[in-house]
């Protein structure tokens, strides 16, 4: 073999192992699916999923909470953090002050029917672990939708606001479930619906989901969803 | 089959439990239920109509609550049957001619069986058999069936001189179309029926002594055919022509010598029967009218069981979560340390307040273990359990080991909470993360009255959770006197264990739990067995009403009225011991 082809040879190895450092060096590059997309990306995630699912949220940086029961899963979605935060509807990139620290929410875009929040707390530099997540998303129905209703799941616990009115929590240390909760009848009005979920999160996984059923517990389709 | 005519039967029902049988008490039918060998029961505008042997006639407005009922045209007769079918009820009474086994069956007919009705009036028809007392058959307790897959009606007949046969009658006239034909298809046996269900036809029949009280050895037996004209044989391929038939009920409880099946199909997977007991000792021995669930299991037929009051945990078929008040629970016993933290808790921390959170920063991760504990002894005495997580929140306990209970056990120690922020190191005298609360004495049942001060007054929602054996996930059913009932059972309520917090249907058409029990019908529960043994549960003003709401689970932790659908197993229910 000649000089010219060891050259080759050792710049194609030491290129590969280079790339190989490159790869395991940055730990937080989780190459699956769960993943989320930070920023408005995705078309098509404008519309729920097949299954009903919506795959565009509005996510707050977490807030440090500790606790899963449901008292105090209550205590900790009910103390104001920041200025109206049972009622604003936010943009990506808006930022909020919570106990000196600078939050700031995120449009995320999620090719699953969860959005999982371990991957984007690692996106956004913290964890997920005794964590409080704040989560908005606009649903613009084209009529007054009738008799439907909220089904989420959530790791761990979560409570759930349509139009400001708590509609469904569920608590404990629990893994996300398809439907895990499911509201009493609700109505959409015609127009924009703002959905509101708080996750709270002790330790490990943490993700939700979340989708509206019609009268007959079947995905409610037709309205679009809006995070801007 | 006898099939209830006349009006459309309720057509509901969506909720189905199954019950774990408790040793609790089986209700009998109320009022004037004194009958042998009832007809069918039968629909009328309304009401509940049954006819016995001897005259004994019987009504009701609910299937629960039974009154003395129009007199039995022309003046009784023995083993009377019915069936509507079309314009009229039909129905054959029997008579000995002489002595047995000579006998004749005879037809009257009626298009209403309520005696308010213009329709009302009984119209002698003739005889459609007779037995000389020399043939083999002794042609009493008729027994009509309407062949759903054909439209024929058939009559069968006998008792225990000879065989039972079944003849091929005018669904128009309710006459015999051939005196001279007939199928020989049991023997050995009495008070016939036949029945369809899902391809086969079922030969319903009495084995065993009657009319001895607490000494009959009556009970119910089938054998099944794919031909109506038989040959009916049993589940081990005795044919019923050799004595064979597969029990269907026989005596229990309080209850001795089961007899003359009579079908009722309430549509929507709701099947039940008539039948009489030779005996009820409750009611000094005697011979009693009674309603029970018709289940089918692996293609036959076999007797449920009316609800028994008790206390239960209400699981749903479909999600394995139990029916809860949405309160916060509290494990038994007050819980203990578990293990601290989870498995990204001890290394990454959490943010701390003030800083974005490196992630060796602020409060180093997970959740020790409760506090509490004693220091065990042993080698590897416990020192403050979990000692690395007791930076955490909660801090770990005291002095339980791993395994708990052994004390000194190396593993205790191994096990320390160093790195993963379990609870206790060391192996201490007891309890721990397997030890249970040490000791190894029984832990009391928890009450509503353990935690009752920690639930909220007033309506408390209700929905579906693991159970975990607590207060908030155990009801107690009562029958109310003086509610009513429907076929076979009395309405109840359904209150959490200890208290008098009811199950209810709320304005919006949910669940609710009242604070107090206040007798409305939508607090009243109508709990009715499916033929899979499973059950259903309908508020009372949904059953009155004669629509089909039932309790049905809606994703895995909330229950909701739904229209009843009998191809899902949202709305069946278990009621299991608690």
């Amino acid at each position: 073999m000649n000089k010219q082809n060891n050259n080759y040879i050792q710049k194609f190895v030491l290129s590969a192992i280079l790339a190989f450092i490159m790869i395991v060096s940055v730990p937080n590059i989780a190459i699956c699916g769960q993943v989320p997309e930070l920023g408005v990306k995705n078309s098509t995630r404008t519309v729920p999923n097949a299954d009903g699912f919506i795959q565009r949220w509005l996510i707050l940086e977490p807030i440090a909470a500790n606790g899963d029961t449901q008292n105090a899963v209550q205590r900790i979605v009910k103390t104001e953090y920041f200025p109206n935060q049972f009622t604003v509807v936010p943009k990506d990139g808006d930022k909020v002050t919570v106990n000196e620290s600078e939050l700031t929410w995120h449009a995320v875009d999620t090719n699953e029917y969860n959005v999982n929040l371990y991957y984007f707390a690692d996106l956004v530099g913290t964890n997920c672990n005794n964590a409080l997540f704040w989560t908005v998303v606009v649903v613009n129905c084209p009529e007054e939708m009738t008799n439907v209703r909220l089904a989420i799941g959530s790791n761990s616990a979560s409570v759930w606001w349509v139009n400001g009115e708590e509609v469904i929590g569920i608590y404990g240390n629990r893994c996300t479930v398809i439907d895990d909760g499911v509201s009493k009848r609700l109505t959409l009005k015609k127009g924009p619906n703002v959905i509101r979920g708080a996750v709270v999160n002790a330790s490990g996984a943490a993700d939700f989901c979340a989708r509206f059923l019609d009268s007959e517990g079947k995905p409610l389709k037709g309205y679009t969803v809006n995070v801007e | 089959m006898k099939p209830i005519r006349c009006i459309p039967l309720l057509t509901f029902f969506p909720m189905t439990i199954a019950i774990i049988m408790l040793a609790m008490p089986v209700f009998a039918l109320e009022g004037q239920i004194g009958t042998h060998d009832p007809t069918t029961i039968m629909l009328c505008d309304g009401k509940y109509y049954a006819f016995g042997t001897g005259g004994r006639t019987h009504v009701s407005e609910d299937g629960w609550t039974w009154g003395s009922g129009p007199g039995t045209p022309n003046g009784g007769g023995m083993g009377p049957d019915m069936i509507h079918i079309g314009d009229y009820y039909y129905m054959y009474t029997a008579g000995n001619v002489g002595g047995q086994p000579a006998s004749r069956i005879v037809m009257q007919k009626t298009k209403s069986l309520n005696p308010e009705s213009p329709d009302y009036g009984w119209e002698p028809m003739g005889v459609v058999n007779t037995t000389d007392g020399v043939e083999f058959c002794n042609g009493i307790d008729p027994g009509c069936f309407h062949d759903p897959t054909t439209g024929k009606f058939w009559l069968t007949f006998g008792s225990y001189f000879g065989n039972i046969r079944v003849v091929e009658m005018d669904p128009e006239t309710g006459l015999r179309i051939d005196m001279d034909e007939y199928f020989d298809i049991a023997i050995n046996c009495e008070a016939s029926t036949i029945i369809f269900h899902e391809g086969y036809y079922y030969l319903l029949a009495t084995h065993g002594s009657c009319c001895r009280g607490t000494d009959s050895g009556y009970n119910i037996r089938t054998g099944r055919s794919r031909n109506v004209t038989g040959p009916y044989v049993d589940h081990t391929g005795v044919d019923m022509m050799q004595g064979g038939g597969k029990l269907v009920i026989g005596s229990g409880g309080r209850y001795v010598g089961a007899g003359h099946f009579g079908l009722i199909d309430e549509g929507d997977g709701v099947q039940k029967f008539s039948l009489h007991w030779e005996a009820d000792m409750d009611r000094g021995g005697s011979s009693v009218l009674d309603i029970r669930p018709l289940l089918w299991k692996d293609g036959w037929p076999v007797a449920g069981e009316n609800f028994k009051e008790g206390t239960y945990e209400i699981e749903s078929v479909r999600t394995g979560t139990a029916i809860e008040l949405a309160v916060e629970g509290v494990p038994v016993g007050g819980g203990r340390g578990g293990r601290g933290g989870g498995g990204f808790g001890g290394n990454r921390g959490t943010r701390g307040a003030g800083t974005r959170g490196t992630r060796q920063g602020a409060a180093p991760g997970g959740r020790g273990g409760a506090q509490g504990a004693v220091p065990g002894a042993g080698n590897f005495a416990g020192a403050i359990g979990g000692q690395d997580a007791a930076e955490g929140r909660r801090g770990g306990a005291g002095g339980f080991g791993t395994f708990g209970g052994r004390g000194g056990e190396n593993t205790g120690a191994a096990r320390g909470g160093a790195r993963r922020g379990i609870a206790g190191r060391g192996a201490g005298g007891g309890g721990g993360m397997f030890g249970g609360r040490g000791g190894g004495e029984p832990m009391p049942d928890q009450n509503a009255a353990d935690v009752l001060a920690n639930w909220p007054e007033g309506n408390i929602d209700v929905r579906m959770a693991n159970y975990m054996c607590q207060a908030q996930q155990k009801w107690t059913v009562t029958p109310v006197a003086d509610a009513g009932g429907y076929l076979g059972a009395p309405y109840f309520k359904i209150t959490i264990a200890g208290t008098d917090r009811a199950l209810a249907v709320s304005e919006d058409g949910e669940l609710v739990a009242l604070p107090a029990f206040t007798g409305g019908n939508e607090q009243l529960w109508r709990i009715d067995m499916l033929t899979d043994g499973t059950w259903r549960i309908m508020p009372k003003f949904v059953s009155i009403a004669g629509d089909s709401l039932v309790i049905s689970a809606i994703g895995n932790s909330f229950a909701t009225l739904e229209k009843f659908d009998p191809d899902s197993d949202k709305q069946r229910w278990l009621f299991k011991a608690p």
